[in-house]
């Protein structure tokens, strides 16, 4: 017997009005049947007390690390509804009467996130930040119908990874570079570099190393000027106190979607923010799935998935994505995160990131005579500090006291140069610790 | 007798959107101020936004209580049918149950508060479980090595024709143009070939409802890059020539590509590492138990033969037997790369490794229990006179075509006896198809009474459910994706 088989004691019974036995059955496939060594089943009870034991061996960090996962904090209301198994246990809604809860809060994500980034329409979730700049670039191709596309020499190596293998042997990357003093983007090299070949040019906000870009707004317009489209990609908690990329002129705006109301669950799932502005011909090229609003026979409203013309499963290999299974479960974490914290709770939590962030820096700068963040520019959350010696040392010495340090750049050729990160869930304390540690870390060296 | 929740609000509509609901000043969640030790010390953070880039007005996000928007959530989710309300047959989606252990191992601080870039050392956990899985899946597919990276079938596919079209240009110095699929095959198939730079080469079922071999001899050639099959296939039925298959595929030069869709059918029993595969996808989501979430988060992790390991995304999860650690090797020079950041949905891979150790050796009755309830359910459907199926040599599901219905109809009838509706209109060469995969998990009365439901169809359903038939075409017509078209569209924007 076992718990999720309920027809294991009636297997002889079904067989009989079936007519045949197991080996009809596998007939087709008796050449191939093997004897797999498989182990005995566990109970719940054993499962948990081994599961213990492993999770044992992953340690809770006070942490100081970001690259696009934070830990931020989830309201409980948020865990509460996403373990509701109604929406849980369901897929796809194909069949949209009877799925009318998860469309609606599909949809209200799609308005929320179009609301916060400033643009008419979003897909219901893409994979992570990642995959969206590379489906954002793709799209850009098919709308532009060109082949070339100008990336940040400041781009995260990891989303920048992604981007190389999504659109490796379909479109060119050509990079601009940032200015060493300020981690502003070089415009004139922008200007250089774009042309009546390039489908897209994306630029982050925050960028990776922290600096917020100050001529966005510019960029933009050479984007256009070009006939290119602007894409974007943003910190979506930095949204209270930045301008949307809207605001600024973005077409394509992307981002990751964890932070709220997702937990790290060491970096998946993640969630692929997606948007762009209301032109139809963009919306046509679009990847993923979109909810759309309409009525019933009787003229009730209610939600379908729409335009599903660009989709696999209809247009086969003239869809715009492969993409079929989402991250929806985390889009509607996502949809009751923003309608608890709504427009207020976004502002402070930008204020308290800002503000920590300001605080750490400071401090480190004034207290413990580092230089940080090492760009003279205004920065949101991520900054950057030099250290005396490699940040591996550093790091390692800090984890000794319970602290995950910032990321080395010394792969992107900031030698001792770390990233740091902090959250809202931080405080003063967190912060002060932090600093008194790496002080005794300094001193130790 | 089935009545789903119908929370309706007027005559217009049924539970409002949240923004309906917003008021001025209300608030669901407090985070705290910035505390004022902080404030003193950096006075106000705004000066350090440049004034050129400052939000003057705060997104229209809804205002509105902690207790509204859990009653709204609530309400929505009554309005949703899961595989915890009842049988859920979508073919080749495999909506089993889902083990209620694995959500409450996943909502563990250790899983769920684990940065992914934290040191090694402090992560030796996850590692493992990750590390352990892919041992385990090489062992039940007969592969030899495996990523967990792909975050969703279509994303692993995808990921294993990247690695087919480098490992044909670095090995072979081939740029080989095409990609074989069956008619049968789901649409992911050639999506995700067209997006690796394939073109798409459609070869027809015979009669059995299998690869028409006579077709495949006249389609390969030096161009053919890999041929995608699911096996049992789309119809249910297992592609018994799959030797021969991978035989004329590996003639000409090509690879072999295992879609895991309908592993179930075979789980325990049989491996596409003896079929002749070279690489294959399996979906946690469906085979392994794991939510599907409304659409995701799934997991699609790769397997591959030993020639193409070198291939597989970075990073690896190694074990180093000296140190006793578990580690993340970014070292292969041939890696086709990332294709997602990090290394997969965890918490997913987790509740797939929870799975097979709460089943073990009962994987094998998954199997045969799987094949056993889509025959039943058959074999009553032919019995009532109701339903054509074309191709009857099936294993975990079948394809059937109602005689007196369009399968539109009959789906909405269903959904109105509180049973959804399996897949319909695919596959493409059967008419009015309906796909019906009633999975493992289905006990037999639960059948039955999906028979029940499927041979007393009603006219002008659906009734019982939250709300009556949506209309698509206006959807699509005159899309409105978002609250701000919405306001837009009917005039009540400033």
């Amino acid at each position: 017997m076992h718990p999720f088989l309920p027809n294991l004691p009636k297997k002889k019974e079904m067989l009989k009005y079936i007519g045949k036995d197991m080996n009809d059955l596998y007939d087709r496939v008796k050449e191939f049947i093997v004897d797999i060594d498989l182990p005995e089943p566990l109970s719940e009870m054993e499962v948990l007390r081994k599961l213990d034991g492993i999770l044992e061996k992953n340690k809770e960090l006070r942490l100081f690390c970001g690259g696009g996962v934070y830990k931020s904090y989830v309201p409980a209301v948020v865990d509460e509804i996403v373990s509701r198994s109604e929406f849980y246990t369901s897929y796809t809604p194909y069949q949209p009467e009877i799925s009318q809860g998860l469309l609606q809060s599909l949809f209200e994500y799609q308005s929320m996130i179009a609301e916060l980034l400033g643009m008419e329409v979003a897909n219901s979730s893409m994979y992570d930040w990642g995959t969206s700049i590379a489906e954002a670039m793709l799209m850009a191709s098919r709308v532009t119908r060109r082949r070339r596309v100008l990336l940040p020499e400041n781009i995260s190596p990891e989303r920048r990874a992604v981007v190389e293998t999504y659109i490796s042997g379909k479109l060119k990357i050509d990079e601009y570079s940032y200015s060493r003093e300020t981690g502003q983007a070089n415009i004139e090299e922008i200007s250089e570099k774009i042309g009546e070949d390039v489908a897209a040019l994306y630029v982050e906000n925050p960028t990776f190393l922290g600096p917020i870009e100050e001529r966005v707004e510019e960029i933009g317009e050479i984007v256009h000027k070009a006939g290119a489209l602007y894409v974007v990609g943003v910190d979506l908690l930095s949204l209270g106190l930045l301008r949307s990329p809207g605001d600024y002129g973005a077409d394509i705006a992307v981002g990751e979607g964890q932070p709220l109301g997702n937990h790290m669950n060491f970096g998946g799932p993640l969630l692929g923010v997606f948007a762009c502005r209301g032109d139809m011909k963009l919306i046509r090229n679009m990847p993923g799935r979109l909810i759309g609003m309409t009525e019933s026979k009787s003229g009730v409203r209610g939600f379908v998935m729409t335009l599903q013309t660009r989709e696999q499963h209809i247009r086969r290999e003239r869809a715009t994505s492969n993409i079929c299974s989402n991250e929806a479960l985390c889009a509607l974490a996502t949809a009751v995160y923003l309608s608890l914290i709504g427009p207020k709770g976004l502002k402070r939590i930008g204020e308290r990131i800002l503000s920590n962030s300001i605080y750490l820096r400071r401090k480190i700068n004034r207290e413990l005579g580092l230089d940080s963040p090492i760009f003279n520019s205004k920065h949101f959350r991520d900054f950057t500090v030099k250290y005396p010696v490699e940040v591996s040392k550093i790091n390692e010495l800090l984890l000794e006291r319970g602290i995950q340090g910032g990321i080395d750049l010394e792969a992107i050729g900031l030698n001792r140069v770390s990233l740091l990160s902090v959250s809202e869930t931080h405080n003063k304390e967190d912060l002060d610790f932090f600093l008194s540690s790496l002080r005794e870390v300094l001193e130790a060296i | 007798m089935f009545r789903q929740a119908r929370w309706q609000y007027d005559k217009e509509k049924i539970e409002p959107l949240i923004f309906e609901l917003s008021e001025e000043g209300k608030i669901g969640h407090i985070i705290p101020e910035v505390e004022k030790e902080i404030k003193d010390e950096i006075g106000n953070p705004e000066d350090e936004i440049p004034p050129n880039l400052r939000r003057k007005d705060l997104p229209e996000l809804p205002q509105v209580t902690e207790v509204e928007v859990v009653r709204h959530y609530t309400r929505l989710s009554q309005m949703n049918y899961g595989v915890d309300l009842g049988i859920y047959p979508l073919g080749s989606c495999t909506m089993k149950y889902n083990p209620k252990i694995s959500e409450k191992i996943s909502r563990d601080r250790r899983v769920q508060e684990v940065h992914p870039l934290q040191d090694e050392r402090t992560v030796q956990g996850s590692l493992r479980i990750m590390y352990e899985f892919e041992e385990f899946l090489c062992k039940l597919t007969g592969m030899d090595a495996f990523t967990l990276q792909p975050s969703a079938g279509a994303h692993g596919e995808f990921t294993g024709l990247l690695i087919i079209r480098k490992y044909l240009k670095e090995e072979r110095g081939e740029s080989r143009k095409e990609v074989i699929i069956p008619d049968t095959a789901h649409g992911t198939n050639p999506a995700s070939a067209a997006m690796a730079g394939y073109k798409v080469i459609v070869i027809p079922s015979d009669e059995e409802g299998c690869v028409d071999i006579e077709a495949l001899k006249e389609v390969v050639s030096k161009e053919t890059a890999a041929l995608m099959l699911t096996n049992p296939n789309t119809l249910g039925v297992f592609e018994k020539n799959v030797r021969e298959i991978s035989e004329i595929v590996h003639e000409v030069g090509g690879l072999m590509y295992y879609d895991g869709a309908n592993l179930n059918a075979i789980i325990g029993k049989a491996r596409p590492g003896d079929m002749g595969f070279d690489v294959v996808h399996l979906n946690l989501h469906k085979t392994f138990s794991t939510p599907h979430g409304g659409g995701g988060p799934g997991s699609g992790p790769i397997g591959v033969k030993y020639f193409l390991e070198e291939y597989l995304p970075v990073p690896r999860i190694r074990y180093d037997e000296k140190e006793k650690r578990y580690f993340l090797d970014y070292s292969s020079k041939k890696t086709i790369g990332k294709v997602r950041t990090f290394y997969g949905n965890f918490s997913v891979i987790l509740k797939a490794y929870v799975y097979v150790l709460l089943m073990g050796r009962y994987l094998k009755e998954v199997a045969e229990l799987s094949v056993i309830n889509s025959n039943y359910l058959m074999k009553k459907l032919l019995e009532s006179g109701e339903y054509e199926v074309k191709f009857k040599s099936v294993m975990h599901e079948f394809v059937a075509t109602p005689k007196n219905w369009r399968a539109m109809d009959v789906a909405k009838s269903l959904l109105d006896k509180g049973v959804h509706a399996p897949t319909v209109y695919f596959p493409l060469l059967v008419k009015e198809a309906m796909m019906v995969e009633p999975t493992e998990t289905e006990p037999k009365y639960e059948l039955d009474r999906f028979y029940d439901a499927m041979t007393s169809v009603e006219k002008d359903s659906p009734r019982n459910t939250s709300i009556d038939r949506l209309d698509e075409v206006k959807a699509a017509r005159n899309p409105i994706l978002s609250w701000r078209m919405y306001l837009e569209k009917s005039g009540t924007s400033g």
